[in-house]
């Protein structure tokens, strides 16, 4: 096992990790190290890289396969296996739509529909300024409320097409600044008869 | 701590408790925490400091207590009066219910918002496994322990040897919970003859099923009544080692549970040397990242051990070679939750419960088309009609009953012609369904069945691992043959090709998932094979709701 100090080899891509903030990169090994260089630990590694960097870019699975010294492919395997794991980045803002059974008898296709038509995009894209990522999960279990919706990790409950979409706007908004909030509030009552 | 110290903490939580002038229990599950239960709890606690009484009234977090549809709940226990819980809480009423309860004059609170524990939804339960839910606070070990928490380990480790706790859960009847309903004792006693240097005992928290959530709520509300039941486990098979698998959605059930670890650990009640005895018991969380075919034992063991979660063939069976090797215990995380009961009161008692075959109670996690939404925990054998109309309250909107559907993606719809059937194990696959893990899902005549067929063999594609050709590839061709029927676009012959693709994936695929892909196909066309003719001869959608080339939706 090498020290922790010496951990960014000295390989051409050294660079690289000098310029993304290696603060993100001891987290990596503080969770290694946490689990004593376990090659088991993969996916708990993979989740804390992916909490600290928003997505898993190709250098942090190179890194990570190095650490653990596993085969970039093993790493690469497991990380797209699982739909937790996500090697796009991520919006800025982040809107799931419930398709459990409970959401889909109580129709949340007509919101994810709604949804992708308004911010035209489909789900699993993220809009090109970045701003939204639109996502479909089976089920998170808040079935008393169906149709389920979660904005930045709130949950809505009981939602329609109408609120959904309104809910997502407001949420943009706020993020944007007031003259082009104007703007956007104008053009959305132009649309809306 | 021993079993005199776990006892005094009992009783000394008991006596504060006892204190109380009023306590109000508001539920931290998530389902009321997402229609704003963590701001109610706040408010009453503000509430009461303004009123200043800190002293005599006691504002705590629990768990679940049932009807989520209703949420926030807030439980009032007054002292010596009579307890209910009050529905669609908000921070603007936390001011009155306080001074209804605990203040000096005798205002009153709405009745109407008020659910009596006589209710028709409470009526027909029996509450084993959720006996502490809703009642304990899920961080506090104490309030645990005064509910009973690691009594029936305690009694075990004094009284009984493995053999016995295995044959107390024998004559208990108790099948695994987790949908295919193996017996959870003979599973003990293989495992329990298995040759191994160490043996290791996972719960299955990875529940999968859309509709379903008992798991998770019984992680969130009564963690300890887990880790209990597992604890018992790893004692009668001879384990010292224990993972509980929490399913990647669950951020909050894997945060209770570890605290609940830490907790008991600290106390002696989990770790080295419990209770002062020589039985070692250590347990991990492990967190899963979002696929559904983990939930197969075989897939949830690569899981643990950091790889894609793909199934193997079995045999080994994971008794026999589990993880790293090793015999490996799993059962569902609600299997163990009926474990302390079943030690604590014996097999006898609970055996009393349920059917012949299928003994006990069952938690489901009703969803869907009925008035009263929720987590209910019934006995077996009780009828689909007591459920759907007795304690979920009927079809909301003067709509008629049409299916229910249980077992998940893996499950298959019961028709009302079957609503007096009884809910064992048995009975649900003589009608092409499952018991699964309990997802209970009623849909009114607003669904319709191919669509709903569709939506779970869809389900089943995106969840395919890809190992296996039949799953990978069957899977895509049954989505495709179902599209077209609900586009209007079908052939009779589609519907033949349909059954045999069903047949094929049935017989050849490596593992439950794709064995029992076809099973909504199935079912919808033997209860519902009338929709289907209409779609694909008449070219009319009977729900409305497919749109079948523009001669449909309205």
């Amino acid at each position: 096992m090498d020290s922790l100090d010496s951990a960014s080899p000295q390989s051409p891509r050294t660079s690289d990790f000098r310029d993304n903030a290696d603060a993100r990169f001891k987290v990596i090994d503080r969770v290694i190290k946490r689990h004593q260089f376990q090659q088991d630990a993969l996916i708990e590694v993979l989740t804390a890289a992916q909490e600290s960097f928003g997505y898993l870019r190709e250098d942090v699975l190179a890194y990570v396969a190095r650490r653990l010294q596993l085969p970039p492919s093993w790493v690469y395997g497991v990380a797209t296996f699982y739909h937790f794991f996500s090697l796009q980045p991520q919006g800025h803002h982040q809107c799931i739509v419930c398709l459990g059974t409970a959401c889909y008898v109580a129709r949340s296709a007509e919101i994810l529909a709604a949804l992708e038509k308004r911010f035209g995009m489909k789900a699993g894209q993220t809009t090109s300024d970045g701003e939204l990522s639109l996502t479909t999960t089976r089920c998170l279990g808040s079935c008393g409320l169906a149709p389920v919706l979660v904005l930045d990790g709130e949950i809505l409950g009981r939602q329609s097409a109408e609120s959904a979409v309104t809910r997502v706007e407001a949420l943009l908004h706020e993020t944007e600044s007031p003259s082009s909030q104007a703007v956007s509030r104008s053009t959305e009552s132009e649309e809306k008869p | 701590m021993n079993r005199v110290e776990l006892q005094a903490m009992a009783e000394t939580e008991r006596n504060r408790q006892k204190a109380f002038q009023c306590r109000f229990l508001c539920c931290v599950g998530t389902p009321c925490l997402s229609a704003g239960g963590g701001v109610v709890q706040e408010a009453l606690k503000q509430a009461i400091a303004v009123q200043g009484l800190d002293a005599t009234v006691e504002v705590v977090g629990a768990g679940c207590m049932g009807p989520c549809s209703r949420g926030p709940l807030v439980r009032v226990l007054p002292a010596g009066g009579e307890e209910a819980i009050y529905e669609h809480m908000t921070p603007e009423k936390a001011g009155a219910l306080v001074e209804a309860f605990a203040g000096p004059g005798c205002s009153s609170f709405p009745e109407e918002s008020r659910i009596s524990s006589d209710s028709p939804f409470f009526g027909k339960q029996v509450k084993i496994v959720l006996s502490g839910s809703g009642r304990v606070d899920p961080d506090r070990l104490e309030s645990c322990v005064a509910e009973g928490a690691y009594t029936a380990l305690a009694h075990a480790l004094r009284e009984m040897t493995p053999e016995e706790v295995c044959q107390e859960v024998v004559r208990s009847g108790l099948r695994g919970r987790g949908g295919a309903g193996y017996p959870t004792g003979v599973k003990w006693n293989l495992m329990r003859k298995a040759q191994g240097e160490r043996k290791i005992v996972v719960a299955n928290g990875d529940e999968g099923d859309p509709g379903a959530y008992m798991d998770r709520t019984l992680m969130e509300s009564d963690p300890h009544r887990v880790l209990e039941g597992m604890a018992l486990a790893a004692y009668a098979v001879g384990a010292d080692q224990g993972y509980v698998y929490v399913r990647g959605e669950y951020p909050l059930a894997a945060q209770r549970i570890q605290r609940a670890i830490q907790a008991a650990e600290r106390q002696g009640l989990l770790g080295n040397r419990i209770l002062e005895s020589r039985f070692n018991f250590r347990v991990d969380v492990r967190m899963g990242a979002g696929a559904f075919v983990c939930g197969e034992e075989t897939a949830l063991m690569a899981s643990i051990m950091g790889r894609r979660g793909q199934p193997v063939p079995r045999p080994p069976y994971p008794a026999q070679r589990g993880l790293w090797g090793l015999p490996t215990l799993i059962n569902n995380v609600e299997t163990f939750g009926n474990i302390a009961p079943i030690i604590q009161h014996g097999g006898e008692w609970y055996a009393g419960y349920g059917t012949e075959k299928s003994r006990g109670t069952k938690v489901f996690a009703l969803a869907g088309k009925v008035s009263w939404t929720g987590l209910i925990e019934v006995p077996l054998g009780i009828t689909l009609r007591e459920i759907v109309f007795d304690i979920g309250g009927g079809i909301p909107g003067g709509r008629s009953f049409k299916a229910a559907q249980t077992g998940g993606p893996s499950g298959g719809c019961i028709p009302a012609a079957h609503l007096d059937t009884p809910m064992d194990y048995e009975s649900l696959q003589e009608l092409g369904s499952i018991m699964g893990s309990g997802g209970l899902i009623v849909m009114d005549d607003r669904s319709c069945m191919p669509d709903v067929a569709k939506f779970f063999m869809e389900f089943c594609m995106d969840e395919s691992c890809g190992k296996c050709a039949p799953c990978r590839g069957g899977t895509v061709q049954m989505v495709r043959l179902l599209q077209r029927i609900t586009d209007g676009g079908a052939a009779p012959e589609d519907l033949e090709q349909l059954k045999e693709l069903c047949l094929l994936l049935k017989e050849t695929s490596l593992c439950g998932l794709g064995q029992t892909a076809p099973n909504p196909v199935l079912s919808t066309l033997r209860h519902f094979r009338e929709e289907y003719d209409a779609h694909i001869r008449e070219g009319r959608c009977p729900a409305g709701v497919c749109d079948l080339s523009g001669n449909s939706m309205e």
